[in-house]
């Protein structure tokens, strides 16, 4: 990987599992983490974002849900709500529909991971965490598809493995490392990244 | 690697821009300025399941074969719909909105996108509720006509039922939901009294212009799909349909806040996007 590479988004997927990983991977993260995070957590349509609140106690990035056209920026984290799908435009804003569900989910870890691809080509990073199905494996193979890097938590580690075995076995991913270890990683990337 | 794809990104771009195109010369459906990666995603969607072998391909068919025209209209239209959508959505409508709609002499609603017509209904049975049925003139439009037709029939899956009946329930409704339909083994129909004062049309957001001065306009999950140019352009609509005083009701996730428009509003119920035309300053 070259050294100079610079990441301008991460888009996460979880699932079954996911509340805990991704309190896990947000406290991490090192102070002044410049890259936004995208996340798509399968939620159960009629919940309150409960999710944002307890995410947004960690303090390490702003978390918010992620409003229609707006534009991700470094110090954020943006959760799809509940019951909508959400895609990123070509000029990098959100869009959100209520199509029909993807994979059995609304949101679909595929939708966000294939919009975003196009989008933000190998200036992208897609993780995959725990979850007991296999939405985000065709989303994560495109992002590996356009150049852009890809993570996947080691199912051994996984609450729930067969989310990021099936990304595993969809397409040769860059990364395959233990929960406690992809912050670290992250962090890794942003110390190259010129201070914001 | 990476350039291949780019390239192949770019390629079907053009393609899709070029159906979409043609979709607006041949038949005025006007899809240029929705979401990209929404019309994008509809359309590879049908691609994909229609064994041709290029994108373009489509629009020889688009052109020449009106039933797939029809299917595609559908695809890009998401007609997704429920009735009682958003439960506190129409609890806020009953308590906050229906007090002011009953201290005129007569009422005026326009569902602009109203899919299969299930937030019409919704509509009609509260108004019915609130004994403000019979003053009222209902328009429901949607630019589908397959869809309009559908509202229009009233006529929806069974097995929808209770999915309905909770979110019923849930905004306060006031009787029992199942005395405004009759049932048989599939399906529910929904009571011809309910439409007795409701007009279905087709009526595109995007090229058709203002048709009557309405008390409230109810527009929900349409402009989403829309980019920023056309949002602005479809709430002028509803600015010139509405009186001052009027009512703006949008999905819980569209926002006047960044439209060129917001100051002729004021938010009236900020939480489900309800807002209110402002008297001339
Ligand atoms: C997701 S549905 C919303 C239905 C309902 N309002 C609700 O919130 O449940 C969106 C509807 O908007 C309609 N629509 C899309 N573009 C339109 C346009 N330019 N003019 C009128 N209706 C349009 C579609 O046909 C579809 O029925």
């Amino acid at each position: 990987m070259s050294q100079k590479k610079r990441y301008e988004a991460i888009v996460i997927g979880s699932s079954a599992g996911g509340l805990n990983a991704l309190k896990v991977l947000l406290h991490g993260l090192s102070e002044g983490f410049n890259i936004p995070l995208i996340i798509v957590q399968h939620i159960s349509a009629d919940s309150e974002n409960y999710l944002i609140q307890i995410l947004n106690d960690i303090r390490k990035l702003q978390v918010k849900e992620a409003d229609e056209k707006e534009q991700p920026m470094p110090g954020m984290a943006y959760l799809a709500p509940p019951n909508y799908h959400l895609l990123l435009e070509p000029d990098r804003t959100f869009t959100l529909t209520i199509d029909e569900r993807v994979n059995y989910a609304r949101p679909s870890i595929d939708v966000l991971f294939e919009t975003a691809a196009e989008a933000y080509k190998d200036k992208l990073i897609g993780i995959i965490l725990t979850g007991a199905n296999n939405d985000g494996s065709k989303g994560l193979k495109k992002i590996k598809d356009f150049g852009g890097l890809t993570i996947v938590q080691d199912p051994e580690t996984a609450e729930v493995a067969s989310m990021p075995r099936a990304a595993i076995l969809t397409s040769a991913v860059d990364q395959i490392i233990p929960l406690e270890e992809i912050a670290p990683f992250l962090n890794s990337l942003t110390d190259m990244n010129p201070k914001s | 690697m990476k350039k291949i794809q780019e390239e192949q990104l770019e390629n079907q771009d053009i393609e899709i821009r070029l159906l979409v195109e043609g979709l607006y010369q041949k038949y005025g459906y006007d899809f240029r300025n929705y979401s990209q990666a929404h019309v994008k995603r509809r359309i590879l969607n049908r691609f994909n399941l229609s064994g041709m072998k290029h994108i373009s391909d489509m629009i020889h068919e688009s052109i020449y074969n009106h039933k797939f025209v029809d299917q595609l209209l559908m695809d890009l239209s998401i007609t997704v719909t429920e009735m009682f959508r958003d439960p506190t959505f129409y609890k806020a409508l009953r308590e906050e909105v229906m007090p002011v709609l009953r201290t005129y002499p007569s009422i005026k609603i326009w569902h602009a996108g109203c899919a299969s017509g299930e937030e019409v209904y919704s509509m009609a049975i509260m108004l019915k509720e609130e004994g403000l049925y019979g003053k009222t003139q209902i328009y429901a439009t949607d630019f589908n006509p397959v869809i309009i037709k559908q509202a229009k029939d009233g006529i929806y899956p069974i097995g929808r039922m209770k999915e309905f009946t909770m979110n019923y329930q849930k905004s306060g409704g006031k009787g029992s939901f199942s005395d405004y339909y009759t049932a048989n083994y599939e399906s529910a129909k929904l009571l011809d009294v309910l439409k007795k004062n409701i007009v279905f049309a087709t009526h595109n957001l995007v090229t058709d212009s203002v048709f009557a001065e309405v008390n409230l306009v109810v527009c929900r999950n349409v402009l989403i799909y829309f980019d920023r140019e056309l949002q602005d352009k479809v709430i002028r609509l509803f600015v010139d349909s509405l009186p001052s005083g009027g009512i703006l009701c949008l999905g819980s996730k569209e926002n006047l806040q960044f439209s060129d428009h917001y100051t002729k509003f004021n938010p009236l119920i900020p939480k489900e996007r309800i807002y209110i035309k402002k008297y001339q300053l």
